[in-house]
Formats: C-alpha cells, sequence, structure tokens
C-alpha cells in the first residue's frame, strides 16, 4: 500500500509524502461494474424492442441487439432491469448516506464547468489528483445519475401505464413517456461514449475503478 | 378447425410473413430464440462466460418471467381502472394488427357461430351470437397497448366478462380463464383480470358490430394487458386451474403482460 507515495504539495510549498488513499471504495467499484452489465443489456435489448415499433426513421442494426427478437429482448429486458433497478437504488441511498455524493459531486457552478471545458479543450486539465472531480466530471456524473433515475422511471410509467398511471402522467402519457425513455436512454449512451473514451485516455482512472487507487 | 388453423399458422405464406410480421416473429430456426448478432461478444467478455448460447440462460431468462409473472399479479389492483377518453380521442384508422394479414383473418359467420364455455362453470351451454347480444353492454373507450410499443384509442362495447362469469356459474377462485379463436390462437387470462371491472366480451367496436379487422363476431378486450392478451374471432373459453399456455405465450411473452 504504501509502494507508491506521491508528492504532493501542502500549504506552506513544503514537499510531503503521503501513502495513496482509496480512490473508489469497494462498494463503488462492486456496484459501477454491475451496473455497467446491466445497462449494456438494458440497452441492447432496449434497441431490438425499439425496432419492433420505431419513434424515429432509423432502426437499430441487428447486430448490436441483444435478443434476436422482439420475445426475447423483452425477456432479457425484463431480467436486467431488477440488476438495474434494485443496484441503482443501493446506489443512491449509499451516494446520500455515506455523503459521498455531496463530497465528490457538488459543488457544480455554470463558471466552473465553463473553465474546466475549456481547460480540457487545451490541454491543461489536470489529472494529477482523481479522488477529486473536476467540474466538468461532476455534471456529467451527477447528470447520468439523474438520466439513470429518469431512464428507470419512464421504463416503469410504459410498462405500467394502468397501475402506476400516475407516474404515466407525469411523463405526459404513454406515448410521450416512450419518448423520453428513448431520450434517457440516448443520455445515457452518449456519456458512456465519453466515459469510456477518457477511462483509455486515462487508464489510471480505469485502475482506479478497479482496484480502487 | 384444423384446415384454418393450417392455413393461418406461420410459414405458409413467408413473403407475406416477412412482410408482415418481421419484427414480430422470432427467426425461422425458431428454438434459439435469444441468439442475436456479433454483439454478444462483448456481453461474453463481460461476465466471462458464454451467457447467450446456452440453454441456462434461456432457463434463467424464462424463470424471470414467471417471477415477473408473480410480481404483476402482486401489483395488480382489481380497482384500479385504466383511463378512459373522450370519443375525439379514438385512433381513426384504428390499426389492424396480426401475424397474418386482413385477408388472411378468420371469416367467422355469425349465424352459425357458437360461443362455448367449458371448465369449472356449472352451466356449459354454447351460446349463439343473437343470445350474446342481448346480454347488457357497456362501452369504454379506452388505450390499446401493443407488445411493440404503439397504442391506440379505440371504443368498445360489449358484456363486463365478470357478469358473464356470474351468469353461467363460474367458479371465480380458478386460476384461469383460457381462451381459444377461431385460426386457434390462444391465450390464458389470470381470473383476477378476467374479473377486472373493463374486462369485457366485445361486440362493437366505434358503436358498430365489430368489422372482421378488429375481431368479429367477439374480442375480448383487457384495457389491463397488453393487445396480445386480448384476443379476437373467440370461439371458446375455459375455466380452468391449469396453465394452458397461449400462442405469442409459448413463444416467449410474458404470460401476464399487465399494463
Amino acid at each position: 500500500m504504501l509502494a507508491a507515495t506521491p508528492e504532493v504539495a501542502n500549504g506552506d510549498g513544503q514537499i510531503t509524502r503521503v501513502p495513496r488513499l482509496v480512490i473508489h471504495p469497494l462498494w463503488v467499484r462492486l456496484q459501477h461494474w454491475i451496473n455497467a452489465v446491466a445497462m449494456i443489456v438494458m440497452i441492447m435489448s432496449g434497441w431490438q424492442i425499439y425496432n419492433a415499433s420505431p419513434l424515429f426513421d432509423f432502426v437499430f442494426p441487428r447486430s448490436i441487439t441483444l435478443g434476436g427478437w422482439l420475445g426475447g429482448a423483452l425477456l432479457w429486458h425484463f431480467a436486467a432491469m431488477w440488476l438495474l433497478a434494485v443496484n441503482g437504488l443501493i446506489y443512491l441511498l449509499l451516494g446520500v448516506a455515506t455523503g459521498r455524493f455531496r463530497r465528490k459531486l457538488l459543488p457544480i457552478s455554470v463558471s466552473g464547468v465553463l473553465g474546466d471545458t475549456k481547460a480540457a479543450l487545451t490541454g491543461h486539465l489536470s489529472h494529477g489528483d482523481l479522488s477529486t472531480y473536476n467540474q466538468v466530471q461532476r455534471l456529467l456524473y451527477a447528470g447520468v445519475i439523474l438520466a439513470g433515475i429518469v431512464v428507470v422511471l419512464s421504463g416503469l410509467s410504459i410498462w405500467k401505464p394502468v397501475q402506476f398511471q400516475w407516474l404515466t402522467a407525469i411523463f405526459g402519457g404513454y406515448d410521450i413517456a416512450r419518448y423520453v425513455h428513448f431520450g434517457a436512454m440516448a443520455t445515457i449512451v452518449g456519456f458512456l461514449i465519453v466515459h469510456v473514451l477518457l477511462a483509455v485516455l486515462v487508464p489510471k482512472s480505469l485502475r482506479a475503478m478497479i482496484v480502487g487507487k | 378447425m384444423q384446415r384454418i388453423r393450417s392455413l393461418l399458422i406461420p410459414g405458409i405464406d413467408k413473403t407475406l410473413l416477412v412482410k408482415d410480421a418481421t419484427k414480430l416473429m422470432p427467426d425461422l430456426t425458431r428454438r434459439r430464440f435469444l441468439s442475436a448478432g456479433a454483439s454478444f461478444g462483448a456481453l461474453t467478455m463481460l461476465t466471462g462466460c458464454n451467457v447467450v448460447d446456452s440453454d441456462t440462460a434461456e432457463d434463467l431468462l424464462k424463470h424471470v418471467s414467471k417471477f415477473n409473472d408473480a410480481v404483476q399479479a402482486a401489483i395488480f389492483n382489481p380497482d384500479t381502472l385504466a383511463p378512459t377518453y373522450p370519443e375525439s380521442a379514438i385512433t381513426r384508422p384504428f390499426p389492424f394488427n396480426a401475424y397474418y394479414s386482413l385477408e388472411e383473418a378468420p371469416d367467422v359467420d355469425g349465424d352459425n357461430y357458437r360461443f362455448e364455455v367449458s371448465g369449472l362453470v356449472d352451466n356449459k351451454k354454447a351460446w349463439t351470437l343473437k343470445e350474446l347480444h342481448a346480454l347488457p353492454q357497456v362501452t369504454q373507450i379506452t388505450r390499446h397497448i401493443c407488445v411493440e410499443g404503439w397504442s391506440a384509442i379505440g371504443s368498445w362495447t360489449g358484456t363486463p366478462l365478470r357478469d358473464f362469469l356470474k351468469l353461467i356459474g363460474a367458479d371465480t377462485r380458478a386460476k384461469y380463464c383460457w381462451f381459444r379463436c377461431a385460426e386457434g390462437y390462444t391465450s390464458p387470462i389470470d381470473m383476477p383480470t378476467a374479473l377486472h371491472p373493463q374486462t369485457q366480451m366485445t361486440f362493437k367496436f366505434a358503436n358498430e358490430i365489430l368489422p372482421r379487422a378488429y375481431g368479429y363476431p367477439m374480442k375480448i378486450r383487457i384495457p389491463t394487458k397488453l393487445g396480445f392478451k386480448n384476443p379476437k374471432y373467440v370461439v371458446s373459453m375455459e375455466v380452468t386451474n391449469d396453465y394452458k399456455g397461449g400462442y405469442w405465450e409459448d413463444q416467449g411473452y410474458n404470460s401476464f403482460s399487465g399494463s
């Protein structure tokens, strides 16, 4: 554990050596990867379900869908939903209870996001300290958590538009809720592309999500 | 009946099948209904095992689907009514949807039609269309939601199934009402849903006698279930404790499929 002790400057400008701290506790790492599997199954089977009655003028190629046909995709979708929802619920509870969300994701400011976006695009954004998220990360992580909540609730509203009709009404009725569900999925897929790309560009962040530091 | 069925069950007219039902129908090699394309490489990589091509995965998914039946039965509130709509909201034209074309849909002769009742009921008499039409009728304007995702609002008129079940002395403690249709289509309906106030033996669409497209002479309209659980061209009902399966249910659609 003490093998890697990076040097950091303290407030007085002196160099001290501190042990490398755990960035992601075990529960975060476990839930992250469970969520990754659940999300991918949900998205790929969801694309197959979408193809049965497309909302837009395109369908997803069969090669990137899961389930083979509508019935198979529905089986996958309604099985993985339990993994996604239960894992997600525990994650939200722990994120709030442990103060991790508040510590890691707040505050987010417009000027901070703009400043860090500019720094990132000009190559000046530091990745030295993985334990502190920059403003762009905070916005994206908070945003994708929100999109995850919307995708689950809108999904629930189109699965049970009679029993949970109050929820369906919140999303503007059955037909509009389908677009909300699609939009939340698209947001998550957009995040996923950026997320995976950056994890590849900064491999130590991937390492931190696997071994914790 | 068997002859009609053999004409209508997929496999006869492949071009039509492809045109009308590619999005619905399983692969022609139906057994492996969970298979798909190259994307499984990713899943296999993630999970470290070949989850997709194994029978274990298929069994697991079927078990979860049964679990989901139980969850939906628990969620189902017999007093929760499906939202109703004004006449102006009716979708026109209301879509025809089946695993066959309209030309291939059953063309039932109303004069010789008999609705047969069997199983756990006191009175097993068969009903003529005239007798059925004489029953008290109500109208509902509700949303029909297809398993494919699309929805349409329609106006259906007929007799609440629960009134009919009472009339024939059905054992409403039984688990299912199992419906059979002119083309051989079948679907089991759980008893709590059969007793729901909006579950209806439907004889009219938009105040007109059901056209062939919508299931003449009788459709079972259930606004708390997906469209494929709303059988058309219904010719018989069996009240039973046995799960007898259904056309789509047997191919993998979730059996409860409640809305």
